[in-house]
């Protein structure tokens, strides 16, 4: 992974600019000793290290500001971090970069249950947000797999997702304003308690930016009521394919669940041995659907995904008869990464999107590129929204298998664009498929996002070599290609 | 006479718009026109006009994708997904009758352009939360796209969010993808009559603060509410607060039930049906009781914190006159008063100026949209941060200059 070549101006600088930091973030607030360091080498993907120039965790927004100005008018680049729990790359250091941590923004500022939403820090972690509502029957409804760990700012740079999103919405849908920093140190405020503020819609392009566009410094969600109860069942099938379509006949039959998920065998059985939730080994796919609300809709919409699933060839099924029952169908599924560890000394994630209707081919194919790797693969798939998630196993002390099994998930990757899908359904691009980009944009695409960048950022100090294979000046990508009185008069129709 | 340039495809909108960069003439993008009374008057030298770019091209309800040209007509892309017993969740308000037009004249494309929702918009989103992705021609005279027509991507840039609410000056869509969802097996509508504004919406926001998943929450003073279609709610005499709740029957009659109970101790408690329930919100959302007599009046659409929705309004009425009437449970204000020069936009905007909020002249005309600022005015840092972006799509200000700010 080629990063941008460290400014050695900058790193000649390294104890300077730790004076100064200093001076704005007093005590041990500025890191900048080897050994503390190597606590932040890495984010998720842990496959890419690389020691930051210094960290500094900044406790409010005043020196947010300050630290921004500073780095803005001395040329030196920022990596913000959330929680470290990213899985493309996103919080990778650069050697010349400050790492600004959030991790000291971690207190829930406002709760308005009458208006339906909290004020949190961005250092305030997703299942944290959850926990200062609940014991008052709300919550928060986006919930990543990493919801334990992951910051809330950390979620509106990926734009996260979690198993609920088909019918819950993903971060984007449930965040209702920030307070941030622009990297010459503006503060801004864009949203608030009300909806839908008028002019460009600032808050959204932020979300999902990765770190590239601003600093989050103060969160406003949307929180929910706890629906009144939660069921799920189990459903077992002979293929793949038939999993699939009894998730489009659900969906035809004007169902949407609370969750929807799919497993294929190797998943299934690395999850089973892993945490015993009870599933059936002897089904190629299980499907885990929730549905959720007033008991008397989750018992009537349970029969009739009963129904349906039968009618589309369901070998098992299985309804949970208790909260603790439940849970146990989850916990397999929400623990299918490290079961996936356990069975291999390691492995990729992969975060493609397809249109639903392609997977049984692409889990074909997929197949296919396993045999000819020969690394394993298990799928667990957000099958309601066509978020799949291969799990590449392999072992990094075998000579050229880390190689192996990148190329395996580029393909993978390529693959989801090939039939209509994304390189990335809630991971991000980060460092991990920044190279991919161009199988998925034209080079026009690309540059009208960095545009945008531009707009925000114009000298590219925010988290350099993520997302964009490709760094272009903000002067260059300015610049019109169309001269004044050179295009004749298009031939088209006129009134 | 303005000209008009009418593109039949994406290429000739393309030819079209380096056309107007390199003479330096500005374009007033449109579908069919239907919203031009919404936004700042555009002085353009020609009209793009974009009404041959629709149909729908891509529609499998199992996906929940519909794919459409910009300009194909709200009645068709309904029609097609009635026929597929599915929706636009976030029920975009058709502005035909508000601004004297027919009904049904608007475009998906214009939906989008101006970010359009309905009642549903608390519980399901506006249309940003549905759009998935594009394609487009920027300012600068370059085919570009963003997002895609899958449910979940964070694959660069969310540009679809910039695009959605920017009234045609950032780029000209040639396609656009949006999610589409199952429409409800079943709506019923509570009805709590006689409460005054601040007991209505203390009502509805126990009823948000419900698990009853609410799908629609507005409260008519008793004035606008004698003037509903809806026999029900133009015969109570009094004002009238409505919750929507829909699903399964089953758990359609249990909601309904439940928030019987919690509207008790506000007052009298009825129920709409199928038929008289749609009618009623579509009314909501439409602002239909500002309409046909009251088309004279100007509009103001004022978005605040739900529960500051009752002052607001009693502020607006005491210092400009008017009627009020509230949709999302009390957070959306629509506000008609008798014409004035400056639509009272000084006013309006220090009333909403403690509580937090935004408010936007949806109907005035040209010459009072030409002189008060129509969106809610932004800070300084944000105001430039927001030219920079114009300028990233369109740096010549080819599209729609001036549409949503003067000067941008």
């Amino acid at each position: 992974m080629l990063m941008p070549k460290p400014d050695q101006g900058v790193i000649d600088r390294r104890a300077e600019i730790i004076a100064a930091m200093r001076a704005i973030v007093p005590g041990e607030g500025v890191i900048a000793d080897d050994a503390m360091l190597r606590a932040f080498e890495c984010d998720g993907l842990m496959a890419y290290r690389q020691l930051p120039l210094i960290v500094v965790l900044p406790e409010t927004t005043a020196q947010v500001s300050e630290i921004l100005a500073y780095c803005h008018d001395n040329g030196v680049k920022i990596v913000p971090r959330g929680a470290g729990t990213g899985l493309s790359g996103g919080a990778l250091p650069l050697a010349d970069a400050i790492t600004l941590g959030l991790s000291k923004f971690n207190q829930v500022l406002d709760i308005d249950y009458a208006n339906r939403c909290a004020v949190v820090q961005p250092g305030v972690t997703n299942l944290g947000v959850t926990k200062a509502v609940e014991g008052d029957g709300f919550y928060y409804a986006p919930d990543p797999s990493s919801q334990i760990a992951c910051s809330i700012g950390g979620n509106i740079a990926e734009n996260s997702g979690g198993v609920h999103c088909l019918k819950y919405g993903l971060t984007t849908n449930n965040v209702l304003g920030v307070e941030m920093v622009l990297m010459d140190g503006t503060v801004l405020r864009l949203g608030g308690k009300h909806l839908d503020p008028g002019g460009y819609d600032l808050l959204g392009v932020l979300t999902g930016s990765e770190g590239l566009l601003g600093v989050i410094t103060e969160v406003t969600v949307r929180i929910l009521k706890k629906p009144e109860t939660a069921r799920a069942v189990l459903l077992g099938f002979n293929s793949s394919e038939e999993g699939g379509d009894c998730v489009a006949a659900i969906i035809n039959a004007g169902i949407i669940p609370g969750g929807i998920e799919m497993m294929d065998k190797p998943a299934i059985h690395a999850t089973e041995e892993f945490v015993h939730a009870g599933y059936p080994m002897d089904v190629e796919a299980l499907l885990i659907v929730e549905l959720d609300g007033p008991k008397v809709e989750v018992d009537y919409l349970i029969e009739r995904v009963g129904e349906i699933a039968t009618g589309q060839g369901a070998i098992y099924s299985r309804i949970s008869e208790s909260e603790e029952e439940r849970a146990a169908f989850w916990s397999g599924r929400k623990n299918a990464f490290p079961a996936v560890g356990r069975i291999s000394p390691d492995y990729l994630c992969m975060d493609g999107t397809i249109p639903r209707k392609m997977l049984g081919l692409v889990l074909q194919r997929m197949t296919e590129m396993s045999d000819k790797y020969g690394l394993r693969v298990a799928n667990v798939f957000h099958a309601g929204d066509g978020n799949l998630h291969p799990l590449i196993m392999f072992d990094a002390n075998q000579p050229g298998e880390l190689d192996r099994a990148e190329e395996f998930g580029a393909d993978i990757l390529k693959l989801c664009v090939e039939v209509g899908g994304v390189l990335s359904g809630e991971h991000g691009i980060g460092v991990e498929k920044r190279d991919l980009m161009g199988e998925m944009f034209t080079e026009d695409d690309l540059k009208q996002q960095q545009r945008v960048k531009c707009a925000f950022d114009p000298d590219h100090h925010l988290n350099p070599g993520k997302v964009y294979p490709t760094l272009h000046r903000c002067a260059e990508l300015g610049r019109m290609h169309i001269s004044r009185g050179q295009v004749p008069f298009p031939d088209i129709p006129r009134f | 006479m303005t000209e008009i340039l009418k593109p039949d495809n994406a290429d000739q909108v393309l030819d079209a718009v380096k056309w107007a960069v390199s003479e330096a003439t500005p374009l007033d993008v449109r579908g069919t026109g239907s919203k031009a009374g919404f936004g700042r008057p555009v002085q353009a030298g020609r009209v793009l006009d974009l009404s041959n770019l629709a149909g729908i091209t891509d529609y499998d309800p199992g996906e929940l994708v519909l794919t459409a040209g910009p300009a194909t007509p709200m009645a068709e892309i309904e029609q097609a997904l009635a026929e597929a017993n599915q929706e636009l969740a976030f029920e975009p308000m058709d502005m035909g009758a508000l601004y004297g037009n027919g009904a049904g004249t608007g475009t998906l494309g214009g939906v989008i352009a101006a970010n359009l929702s309905g009642p549903r918009r608390i519980k399901a989103g506006a249309a940003r939360d549905h759009f998935l992705g594009f394609q487009a021609v920027s300012g600068r005279g370059e085919v570009f796209k963003s997002g895609g027509k899958v449910m979940k991507n964070v694959t660069g840039f969310d540009l679809s969010k910039l695009m959605a609410g920017s009234f045609g000056t950032l780029a000209v869509m040639t396609q656009v993808s949006v999610k589409v969802l199952p429409r409800p097996e079943k709506t019923r509508t509570v009805l709590l009559m006689g409460a005054d504004d601040t007991h209505a919406v203390a009502a509805l926001c126990d009823a948000l603060g419900s698990s009853h998943e609410v799908a629609g929450a507005a409260h008519l003073p008793a004035s606008v509410a004698q003037r509903s279609g809806v026999g029900y709610v133009s015969g109570a005499g009094t004002a009238v607060t409505a919750v929507r709740v829909e699903g399964p029957g089953p758990s359609v009659e249990h909601r309904c039930h439940s928030l019987r109970d919690l509207f008790a101790p506000f007052g009298a408690v009825e129920e709409l049906h199928s038929h008289n329930s749609a009618a009623f919100w579509r009314e909501i959302r439409d602002a239909a009781p500002f309409t046909g007599d009251w088309q004279d009046h100007q509009v103001w659409r004022v978005s605040v914190p739900p529960t500051a929705g009752p002052t607001v309004g009693q502020h607006l009425r005491a210092r400009l006159g008017g009627e009020v009437y509230y949709d999302w449970g009390g957070g959306l204000i629509w506000f008609a008063l008798d014409a004035r020069s400056d639509a009272g936009a000084a006013d309006v905007r220090r009333v909403i100026k403690d509580c937090g909020g935004h408010a936007t002249l949806v109907r005035a005309s040209a010459d009072v949209r030409q002189a008060a600022p129509v969106f809610q005015p932004q800070p300084g840092p944000l105001a430039d941060l927001s030219k920079r972006v114009k300028e990233a799509f369109d740096p010549e200000g080819i599209l729609n200059p001036g549409r949503m700010t003067a000067g941008v």
